[in-house]
């Protein structure tokens, strides 16, 4: 009985020990990003692998969630004769939920599972501690430019998924549904309001934060993994920990977030 | 020998260190003195990369003090640990490389992330480094596709290439032929009479790596057993001196003169 209590008590530390060190790791992360020297080369290359790289992704899921929203959207609505508001449904289920949810998920699967591995793999092979012994700043030489980079590109990448989301179910409704082109547009204009651009906006520049920070901080604590994230399967493990945590963290974080802004 | 007055850069006060149960380090003593080169020596698994790690704030002692330019690594902050490693010029037991960058990105990185040097300067800089470890031709290349010798090179390139005044060298040559090695110890020996740094090495190259050393420490038992000059290490009468010294080299090595003054005919 008193081990069974003595595991619970180990796990809270041992939980609690991680949130902490990874509470204190972002926090250096995000000092680092405003000290100078500002160098814009290694950003632009992270925002090249974590944003330009998933755009073919992002394109693809997005045309097809918007068609699927558009299909199923038409079939609920055609009971109640409103197909009228299909373009509204669509646009807003897009911008305020399903964008920055499912590019999240994307970016996370594309970028956050490999960043995740490059840091592990730096950590198990020393090269970390050798950035360090150079007086070199792993969190602000390798941390602060993806920061930035995902800052800047889940949101982008969230628009374009928006926007192909959208064409996506222009295509299924109007195209192949033959609703009302006009009614289409119409409805969404009016419906969208501001608020929900803000919605989107803020979730997604959260989630880039939170996909960055995850990933890049399960990679550089690997060596504090209660496994021990020893060698190639250490690294594979804690990779896919931490993308099962940043896909957890995107949809807790999204109701949380609606909860707020709504 | 009279007693030397030069001041310690780095000191290791009752070092303690444990992994789980096994204790590693058990009360190390050791000063290392500005201007001068300590060899570290001992078997394998002995700890030498550990007692190294220490003096590089990597691992932090259980018990005791590595105080390095007066202070004490575990007290100060990241700040001022970052200042004391602007000084240090580390190679590295697995050489650890950026696997990613290729060799020359490798040897530039100190240059680019810590001075303001141009693009060019970088690369004089640095083809001179590369050069003087013989690895022209070799920038384009990354860490893997070069032999394990190559790498110790390219960590010896890079760690020098800031010209620091602390260099830790955790077993420089091994893995490298007999002539590249000894290319390698004249290579120390010219850089240190041109710089003066402080050098740790770790090496199980005995003797040879004896003709750089002012002071040479054996790591036994958890602890260094005596600092002494090479002459009075070869002849010490502590037990555990006495076996490493029979073991490594042998009867043949009882006379001292025989390569006296080796690295200034070369
Ligand atoms: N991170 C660690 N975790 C657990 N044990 C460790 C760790 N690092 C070193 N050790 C243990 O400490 C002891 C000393 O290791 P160390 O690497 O210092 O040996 P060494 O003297 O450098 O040997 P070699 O000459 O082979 O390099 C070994 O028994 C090793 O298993
Ligand atoms: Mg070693």
């Amino acid at each position: 009985m008193l081990g069974f209590f003595e595991k619970i008590g180990d796990n809270f530390l041992y939980y609690l020990e991680q949130a902490g060190r990874m509470g204190v790791f972002l926090f250096n992360c995000l000092i680092n990003a405003f000290k100078p020297p500002y160098k814009i080369g290694p950003i632009v290359r992270q925002i090249h692998f974590i944003g330009a790289r998933s755009i073919f992704v992002i394109v693809f899921t997005g045309a097809f969630t918007g068609m699927v929203l558009a299909l199923q959207g038409y079939y609920t609505l055609t009971k109640f004769g409103s197909e009228g508001f299909l373009g509204s449904a669509v646009a807003l289920s897009l911008i305020r939920e399903l964008g920055p949810v499912l590019a999240s998920l994307m970016v996370i699967g594309r970028a956050g599972s490999a960043i995740c591995a490059e840091i592990g793999i730096m950590r198990n092979s020393e090269q970390i501690d050798a950035l360090e012994c150079m007086a070199i700043d792993p969190h602000k030489y390798l941390m602060v430019p993806k920061f930035i980079a995902g800052v800047i590109s889940v949101p982008l990448l969230t628009f374009v998924f928006d926007v192909v989301g959208i064409f996506g179910g222009y295509l299924v409704g109007v195209g192949l549904f033959g609703v009302n082109e006009g009614a289409f547009f119409n409805g969404m204009y009016s419906s969208v309001t501001w608020q929900d651009v803000h919605m989107g906006v803020v979730k997604s520049l959260i989630f880039g934060l939170l996909i960055i920070w995850i990933s890049t901080s399960k990679g550089y604590f690997l060596h504090y993994e209660r496994s021990g994230g020893f060698g190639a399967e250490g690294v594979s493990r804690n990779t896919t920990n931490a993308v099962v945590l940043s896909s957890v963290t995107i949809l807790v974080w999204d109701y949380l977030l609606t909860a707020i802004l709504l | 020998m009279e007693k030397d007055i030069r001041p310690a850069v780095i000191q290791l006060i009752d070092v303690e260190k444990s992994f789980k149960s096994q204790q590693v380090l058990k009360k190390v003593n050791l000063s290392i003195l500005e201007g001068t080169t300590m060899v570290i020596v001992g078997a394998s698994g002995q700890g030498k990369s550990v007692l190294l790690k220490h003096m590089l704030g990597l691992l932090k002692p259980d018990k005791g003090e590595v105080r390095v330019f007066g202070k004490d690594l575990a007290k100060i902050s990241k700040k001022e640990l970052k200042e004391v490693r602007q000084n240090y010029g580390v190679l590295f037991q697995n050489v650890a490389l950026f696997d990613s960058m290729t060799v020359f990105d490798n040897v530039a990185l100190p240059l680019r992330e810590r001075t303001k040097a141009s693009e060019k300067e970088i690369k004089a800089n640095v083809d001179e480094k590369l050069s003087m470890m013989d690895l022209q031709g070799a920038g384009e290349k990354f860490p893997a596709q070069l032999s394990g010798g190559m790498q110790k090179r390219v960590g010896l390139a890079r760690a020098l290439v800031l010209n620091p005044k602390v260099v830790f060298f955790d077993e420089p040559t091994t893995g490298l032929d007999v002539s590249r090695s000894n290319e390698i110890y004249r290579l120390f020996y010219r850089t240190q009479q041109q710089l003066k740094y402080t050098a740790v090495i770790v090496s199980h190259d005995v003797p040879k790596i004896f003709k750089l050393a002012d002071y040479v420490a054996l790591v036994a038992k958890g602890q260094v057993q005596g600092c002494m000059s090479p002459e009075d290490f070869q002849l010490s009468d502590l037990s555990e001196i006495k076996t490493f010294v029979k073991e490594t080299m042998g009867p043949i090595y009882s006379s001292e003169e025989e390569e006296m003054g080796f690295y200034e005919t070369l």
